[in-house]
Formats: C-alpha cells, sequence, structure tokens
C-alpha cells in the first residue's frame, strides 16, 4: 500500500543545530496523523519542507507513491498539499469569498467571476461543515472563523493532504470542539490530514496514528488505539511525567486577599466586575474558572492596581490597597504572572539579567543611592537561572531570544523569588508544552505548601480542577458559585460557567 | 559567512559603516558626473582635517553642539521619544545663557562661567519639559508638540533680543570675558581657530548620559519605559513620570549645546531669520551613532569633518560645497533606510544557508 505522505530520512540543519535529523514520516491516505513533539523538537521544520517553504539537506519525499522535488510552495500545492499557518494570511478588507479564491479566481470571458466564486465557497463550506459566510468581510469574523477561511482556501486550492501547524493554539475551547468536528469530518471526505500539536488531549480526541519527535529525531510512531497519554508524554520529554496534583491536605490559613463589593470598567466604560465578592487564604490555591471576557481580566487588574477600582474594597494582608499604585501593591506583597509575558511580564529588549529585577531594581542590594550594582544583579540572575532551570546561554541574553516555556520561566522566576504573600498566575501554561507545564504546576503547589495564597485564573478546565483547592465560577463579573474541586466535574463548572447556577442541584 | 557575521557582536556597527562608505562612494560617483575629482576633493578635507590645526580645531569645535544635540536624541529615543524640539531647546539655552552671562556681568569667572552654562542647560530642560509634560498628562504626541516649540523659540528669542538685549549688528552684546569659554591657550594650539572649552562639557555630557541610562536605577527606568511602556507599567514604574524626565533630561542636552554656542563660539547670541539647523543635525548624529554616547561621539566628528573639510574642498578642489551637503544627505538617507540594508543581507543570507 502506498502512503498519501512519506518522509524518508529527512536531514535538515540550521547553524549550530540539526532541527531534522534522519526523520522518516509516513502518512496513511485517509488518516489523522499527529506529529508531536515539544517546543523546537522540529515540527515546523519538517512540514515547512514538505511545504517547500525549506529544501532538506538530504533524504527524499515521495507523494502517493511517487519520488517528488517539493522546490517551492506553489509545487506542493501542485501536488496537492496544503497548509493551514499558525499565522493565517489573510486580507483584512476583503471578503472571505475575495480571500480564498485570491491568486486562482474564477473568470467568464477574462472577467472575475466573483458570483461563481461565491458559489464555489459556499458549495466547499457546506460539504465540510465549515458553515462559513463567503459575502462577510475577514476583519469582521473571529479568529476560528479566519482559521475555517484558511482551510477552504487549501481545498478551494484542491488539496488533499491537509497541513495544520498547532491549529489549536489561537482557538476557544468550543472553537476546538468544532475544528476536531471538522476535521473527523474532512477525512471522512477522503482527506488526509497532518496535525502537529503539543496537547495530548486533540491527540486523542482525533488522530488514527502518531508520530513522537524530539530534539529532531523520530521517537517512534504509534497507534492511537494501542497507546495511553502518559506514555506518549514520556515518549516526548523523554521521562516519565507526572501529572502534578494538589493532593495536600486543605489547611487554608489567615485570608490574605479579601475583595469585597468591588465593581470594574472595562475599555468601554462598561462595568466588567460587578459587586464582587472573593477571599484567598494562605496555603490554599483558589482557582478563578470561568469563560473568557467575564471579568478576569479586570479583576486581576484591579488587584494589581493597573486598573481603576469604581466601587468596593481590596485588602491585602490586612492592608487596604484600593487604588493605589502598583508598585506599593507590590511591596504590600503581590506577585504577579500576567496572562500575556511577552507584552506584560517581560521588557524583551532587555537581558534575563535586568528583567529578574524588574519590580526590585531600586531596592537594595540591586542599587544604592539611585546606582545600579550590575555585579549583584547577575549573580541573582545567575542563582535563578540555575534555580528555575532557564535554558539560556547566559544571564546577558535577551528576554526576546528565549523560547516561550523558558520566558515564562524568568517570570515565574522572578516573582516566587520575592517571595510574595499572594500570587496571582493568569494562564499561566498557555502555549507551554509539557514539560514546561509540570514545573510551572509544581512550582504553583509548592508555593501553596510554603503557606502562600494563590490566585489562579484558567481557560483551562483541567489545570483548575488539578490544582485549585477551591473554585471559584466567574461569570458576567460576579462569582456564580465556590465548589471544590472533589466535590464537582467539567459538567457541572461548563453550567455554572454559562451563567446556570440551577444546574447545580441537578447535576 | 554572512550568517556567522550576523549573529555575531559587531553586526549592529554594519549598518552606520556600510552607510557611511556608500555614502562617501555614491558622493564620489555625483562629483564625477559633474566633472569634479572625487579623490582630489576628498583628499583635501582629509589633508586639511588632520593636518592643518586650524581646521583641526574648527572641526572639534563644530563637532561639540553636533554631539550635545546628538545625545540629545539619543537620550529621549532610548525612552522611545522622538525630541525633534532640539532646535527650540538649544535656541532657548543659547540666549538664557548669553542672558544670565550678560545680566550677572561683574561676578567673578568661577561663579559666573558655571552659572551661564548651568542657566542654558537649564533653559533647555524647561523647553523640553512641556512637551514631556503634555505627553504625559494629555498623551500629545510630542513630535507635534516640539516642532511647534521650535518656532516658539525662534521668535521668542527674536523678540527678546530685539527688545531687551539688542546691539548692532542684529545682536545680543558680547558676554563678558567671564561667562567666556573661549581661550587664547586653545585658539593659539590652532592658529586662531575659534576652539573653546566647550569640548569638555561636551565629554562630561557624554559620560553623564551613558552613566544615567546604564548604572543608574533612573537609566534603567526610562529604558524600559522605552521599550514596552506597558510592562514598565506592569512592573510598577510610573510612565508619564519617566517621559516628563527623559524629555527634561534631553532638552538639557540640548541646551547646552546652545550654551556652547553662546558662550564658546559666538561669544553672544544673533538673531536668526531661520532655525540655525544644529539641533536637527542632531537627529542624524543620534541615529548614526546607534543612540549610543560612543556613537554619537564618533558621529558628530564624521559630520564636522565633512562640513569644515568641505570649506577647503572648495578652495582647494573647487567642488562646490553643496555637494558635502549630498553626501552627509545620503549618508543620513542610508542609515534610514538601514531597514533594506537588513533586508538584503538577510536575503543574502538565506541564500547562503539555502547552497
Ligand atoms: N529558520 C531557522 N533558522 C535557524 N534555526 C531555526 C530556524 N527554524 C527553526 N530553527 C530551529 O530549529 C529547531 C526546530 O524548530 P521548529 O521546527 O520550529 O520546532 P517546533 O515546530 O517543533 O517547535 C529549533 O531549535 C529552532 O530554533
Ligand atoms: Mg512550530
Amino acid at each position: 500500500m502506498s502512503y498519501a505522505i512519506e518522509m524518508r530520512h529527512i536531514r535538515k540543519e540550521f547553524p549550530g543545530i540539526v532541527a531534522n535529523d534522519d526523520v522518516t514520516l509516513q502518512v496513511k491516505e485517509g488518516e489523522i496523523h499527529a506529529l508531536f513533539g515539544e517546543n523546537g523538537a522540529g515540527k515546523s521544520t519538517l512540514m515547512n519542507i514538505l511545504f517547500g517553504l525549506y529544501q532538506p539537506d538530504a533524504g527524499e519525499i515521495y507523494v502517493k507513491g511517487q519520488k517528488v522535488k517539493i522546490s517551492d510552495p506553489n509545487e506542493a500545492n501542485r501536488l496537492g498539499i496544503g497548509m493551514v499557518h499558525q499565522h493565517f494570511m489573510l486580507i483584512d478588507k476583503f471578503t472571505v469569498a475575495e480571500n480564498i479564491v485570491l491568486g486562482s479566481e474564477p473568470t467568464r470571458g477574462g472577467k472575475l467571476d466573483m458570483n461563481q466564486a461565491v458559489r464555489m465557497v459556499r458549495e466547499l463550506s457546506d460539504r465540510y461543515g465549515l458553515d462559513v459566510d463567503p459575502l462577510k468581510k475577514v476583519e469582521d469574523i473571529t479568529i476560528g472563523m479566519q482559521q475555517r477561511v484558511e482551510i477552504l482556501k487549501t481545498l478551494y486550492r484542491g488539496s488533499d493532504i491537509l497541513i495544520f501547524d498547532e491549529p489549536t493554539a489561537v482557538l476557544t475551547p468550543i472553537e476546538i470542539k468544532e475544528l476536531m468536528d471538522i476535521m473527523k469530518r474532512l477525512v471522512r471526505e477522503g482527506k488526509s490530514i497532518i496535525l502537529i500539536t503539543h496537547k495530548l488531549k486533540e491527540i486523542f480526541e482525533v488522530s488514527d496514528r502518531c508520530t513522537v519527535i524530539r530534539l529532531g529525531k523520530v521517537i517512534g510512531t504509534v497507534n492511537i488505539s494501542e497507546t495511553n497519554p502518559s506514555r506518549l508524554a514520556e515518549m516526548m520529554v523523554g521521562r516519565k511525567v507526572r501529572t502534578p496534583v494538589n493532593d495536600t491536605p486543605y489547611a487554608p490559613k489567615e485570608k490574605v486577599l479579601e475583595v469585597k463589593g468591588l465593581t470594574v470598567l472595562d475599555n468601554r466604560k462598561v462595568p466588567a466586575v460587578r459587586q464582587l465578592d472573593l477571599e484567598v487564604h494562605g496555603g490554599e490555591i483558589l482557582g478563578i474558572a470561568g469563560v473568557d471576557g467575564n471579568g478576569q481580566t479586570e479583576l486581576i487588574e484591579a488587584i494589581a492596581g493597573l486598573r481603576h477600582v469604581q466601587e468596593g474594597q481590596i485588602k491585602l494582608n490586612g492592608q487596604d490597597i484600593t487604588g493605589r499604585r502598583t508598585r506599593k501593591i507590590v511591596e504590600a506583597g503581590l506577585g504577579y504572572i500576567p496572562e500575556d509575558r511577552q507584552k506584560h511580564g517581560l521588557i524583551l529588549d532587555f537581558t534575563i539579567s535586568e528583567n529578574m529585577v524588574l519590580q526590585t531594581y531600586y531596592r537594595g542590594p540591586y542599587a544604592r543611592a539611585g546606582v545600579l550594582n550590575h555585579k549583584v544583579m547577575a549573580r541573582k540572575a545567575k542563582q535563578l537561572i540555575q534555580a528555575f532551570d532557564v535554558r539560556t546561554p547566559s544571564e546577558k541574553t535577551l528576554a526576546r531570544s528565549l523560547s516561550g516555556g523558558n520566558q515564562q520561566k524568568v517570570v515565574i522566576a522572578r516573582e516566587m523569588d520575592r517571595s510574595p504573600a499572594l500570587l496571582m498566575a493568569a494562564q499561566p501554561t498557555r502555549g507551554l508544552d509539557l514539560g514546561a507545564i509540570e514545573f510551572i504546576h509544581n512550582q504553583l503547589l509548592e508555593e501553596k505548601q510554603k503557606g502562600k495564597a494563590v490566585l489562579l485564573v484558567s481557560f483551562e478546565l483541567d489545570e483548575i480542577l488539578h490544582l485549585s483547592d477551591r473554585i471559584a465560577v466567574i461569570y458576567e463579573g460576579r462569582i456564580m458559585d465556590i465548589v471544590k474541586p472533589k466535590e464537582t466535574n467539567e459538567n457541572e463548572l461548563g453550567l455554572l460557567m454559562a451563567g446556570r447556577k440551577e444546574a447545580r442541584r441537578q447535576a | 559567512m554572512i550568517q556567522r557575521f550576523m549573529n555575531g557582536k559587531l553586526y549592529p556597527l554594519f549598518v552606520p559603516l556600510i552607510s557611511v562608505v556608500l555614502g562617501l562612494f555614491f558622493g564620489a560617483l555625483i562629483m564625477l558626473a559633474g566633472g569634479y575629482h572625487p579623490i582630489l576633493a576628498y583628499q583635501s578635507i582629509f589633508e586639511s582635517v588632520f593636518l592643518q590645526p586650524y581646521y583641526t580645531g574648527e572641526t572639534i569645535r563644530t563637532m561639540i553642539p553636533l554631539v550635545l544635540s546628538g545625545l540629545a536624541v539619543a537620550f529621549a529615543f532610548r525612552t522611545g521619544l522622538f525630541n525633534i524640539g532640539v532646535e527650540g531647546q538649544l535656541l532657548a539655552g543659547w540666549f538664557v545663557s548669553v542672558a544670565a552671562a550678560i545680566l550677572c556681568d561683574g561676578w567673578p569667572k568661577i561663579l559666573l562661567l558655571p552659572l551661564s552654562i548651568l542657566a542654558g542647560a537649564a533653559a533647555g530642560a524647561v523647553w523640553g519639559l512641556i512637551p514631556g509634560f503634555l505627553k504625559a498628562r494629555f498623551k500629545v504626541h510630542e513630535v507635534i508638540s516640539t516642532i511647534m516649540m521650535n518656532y516658539i523659540a525662534l521668535y521668542t528669542t527674536n523678540y527678546l533680543i530685539k527688545h531687551y538685549l539688542y546691539t548692532e549688528g542684529e545682536r545680543t552684546p558680547t558676554i563678558p570675558d567671564a561667562a567666556s569659554l573661549a581661550s587664547a591657550t586653545l585658539s593659539h594650539l590652532t592658529q586662531g581657530s575659534r576652539l573653546h572649552w566647550g569640548f569638555i562639557v561636551a565629554l562630561l555630557a557624554g559620560l553623564l548620559m551613558w552613566f544615567i541610562l546604564w548604572q543608574t536605577t533612573r537609566g534603567y527606568e526610562l529604558r524600559a519605559v522605552g521599550f514596552s511602556p506597558d510592562a514598565a507599567g506592569y512592573a510598577g514604574m510610573n510612565v508619564g513620570r519617566n517621559i516628563l524626565l527623559s524629555m527634561t533630561f534631553s532638552g538639557m542636552f540640548a541646551g547646552l549645546a546652545g550654551a556652547m554656542e553662546g558662550l564658546g563660539t559666538y561669544q553672544y547670541m544673533m538673531i536668526n531669520p531661520a532655525f540655525v539647523g544644529i539641533g536637527f543635525s542632531g537627529i542624524a548624529v543620534a541615529l548614526l551613532g546607534m543612540n549610543t554616547s560612543l556613537g554619537v561621539f564618533l558621529a558628530g566628528a564624521l559630520f564636522a569633518t565633512l562640513q569644515t573639510g568641505g570649506l577647503t574642498m572648495q578652495s582647494e578642489a573647487g567642488v562646490p560645497i553643496e555637494l558635502i551637503n549630498i553626501v552627509i544627505a545620503l549618508i543620513i538617507f542610508l542609515v534610514g533606510s538601514s531597514y533594506i540594508i537588513q533586508l538584503v543581507l538577510n536575503r543574502l543570507a538565506k541564500r547562503g544557508e539555502k547552497r
């Protein structure tokens, strides 16, 4: 039997690194084949070779049994290979249909036939259950829809082998579910799919087989029906991965954070947090579950002094911090891992050493009389790099050139080193791979054991369920209910997150 | 090869260097096209500036306000601000330093000279603080407000000279000797050039900028705000205050540049029918100097050399001085389009990698 795609003994070197080393990948027709590996393992490189963006240094590629040389993406298209990139390449001001036909427009008598284009797009969309409106402008549709437009683009060009490069990184949980359904539908209609991901859940949900890559080498290809998540995780990371769980007894201490009747406006001056009450104690992890946009961001920004408090009171360690400046709140004992580490957590063009003292640079021992002590800063940075296992050539490296996981480690190292009474972590593991997630979860649990208070905001229910001592469900700026993880389940949480409190009793 | 070079330490120097070389080269082509002798032209520049003490002295003198203006632009830029207002801050500093010197005539040199210099620096600082305040408080874009401040400075100083400090020759009276940076020794050493002690001020200012930016907590904050105001705010820094301070420091350097002209080169201030242009040159100097103290000195030296040497080039090689302005403009243009140069380099590197 011939494979839809067969890549044999592919090698690709970049200066100083072998991104693909003797990689062999065999994708059967009509299967969803997952390509699984940590960040930097070489997945994108391999797919860029298949899509003609890079030339391999060695190795051969067969498409449907025929040996081919893929010199550029046009050639890949001609061979029926389409790629849905992580960053969409759409023109905002154009309609969906215009975007899709761009480059190979249907014509009638030499003139662009837009009606024909709309008809074709609609047909494709119906056939694969994509539910896309061809006449909408791209700027008016959601990210999830834009991704479907990208999928339609490849289908319109007649691709029957689709590559998805980390397609779920930008999607909400509901959109992810829908995408999985679309992928299943696509293979039913005879397409073959290569799915790049580092999320185990997705692999077990949709794929038939999985090839694991680590550090540029293939570790193995397995049938999903014959393996289990922890085996696969072990293959990827190269050692046993234990999903950290919060199994130490729940023994809350004194109140560390106390929020009373808090009202906060969002950027459009509409209340996003309404009369909210919340308490977090020392020695506990309080998870905040909720669908994005229900006031989580505004709540933590208000606590951090980054957003005006309209009404209510916030107390940290017994001190009233309502309306105080961020610096004062940090000094009162706040640690904060912001949601957007690149925009808010780090100065990307500062060195690691400089980033490690972002809130403490003005104090001893880092400065005296307004003059920085670079030596002490460097020593501190080296110590934290070691303790938190930040992979970097040196402490003088710019934060910009670190990988996402290592950037997050810098933020976490910095915040934990101050030993704050309250640690707020917003989406601390978003976009990170298994190894890094495990590390960060362990760090949060350690804070609990040290008797600190942890406020965890996450859209990943798994994360909330595994780590929290108590779960507060937020809906439209209010806490719907507070539940214990052992006494609830994803279903009940889902209903609460949708604002249905009466569901509680029935669930 | 290209790849290795691009990852190396020297790479940042590449754009300015290649811009200078290409600028000189294209300048030479234009000279050839105009029927002039480029080698002779450059040779005369070189010989005058490096072999004739008078021109050496004049080059250093030209450098002083260029460097200070460059430092002013560079300093603001480090905080993410584009200070187009150096020209106005320079005029304010020039006028106030001269006025202070004249008003306090009779004070001993040990008091009057520092007072006049500081008065100039303070005036420039105030002139920078105003747009800084407008930006921090009302989010008025600094490019717009500093341009307006330039005009206000130009017409206000002219008005004040005309009505309060006027003397024959459309200028202020000459400042008292006790406030002067001029030096008979330096002048004598350089066979009568107008070289004055201001070069020490420029050196100190360069050191000061380096020290503030890289050695102090204030500089750390300023750079943090420059790179990412959002992250700086999240870290608890006061973004508005840093913007205000950055413009104030920047204006101070510009004010010093003006004081150097008033107390050193001219010993008075004239009524200026139009902008003197040194402040605008400062933008080019900072750009070519990559916003570092050392870079600003080197870039200032280059522009001063070309400007001063251009005079002898005209007399000795018969090449009109306008051509030197073209060369300067070319260099600025090339640095400004460094983006394109980098793009080409990246392409070359990619191609090298493919092979
Ligand atoms: N264009 C490139 N130039 C140099 N190194 C690269 C390039 N693309 C990828 N790499 C390196 O190759 C390795 C594999 O990267 P990649 O294929 O993007 O990994 P993944 O997609 O699995 O996260 C990484 O170490 C990365 O830094
Ligand atoms: Mg990738």
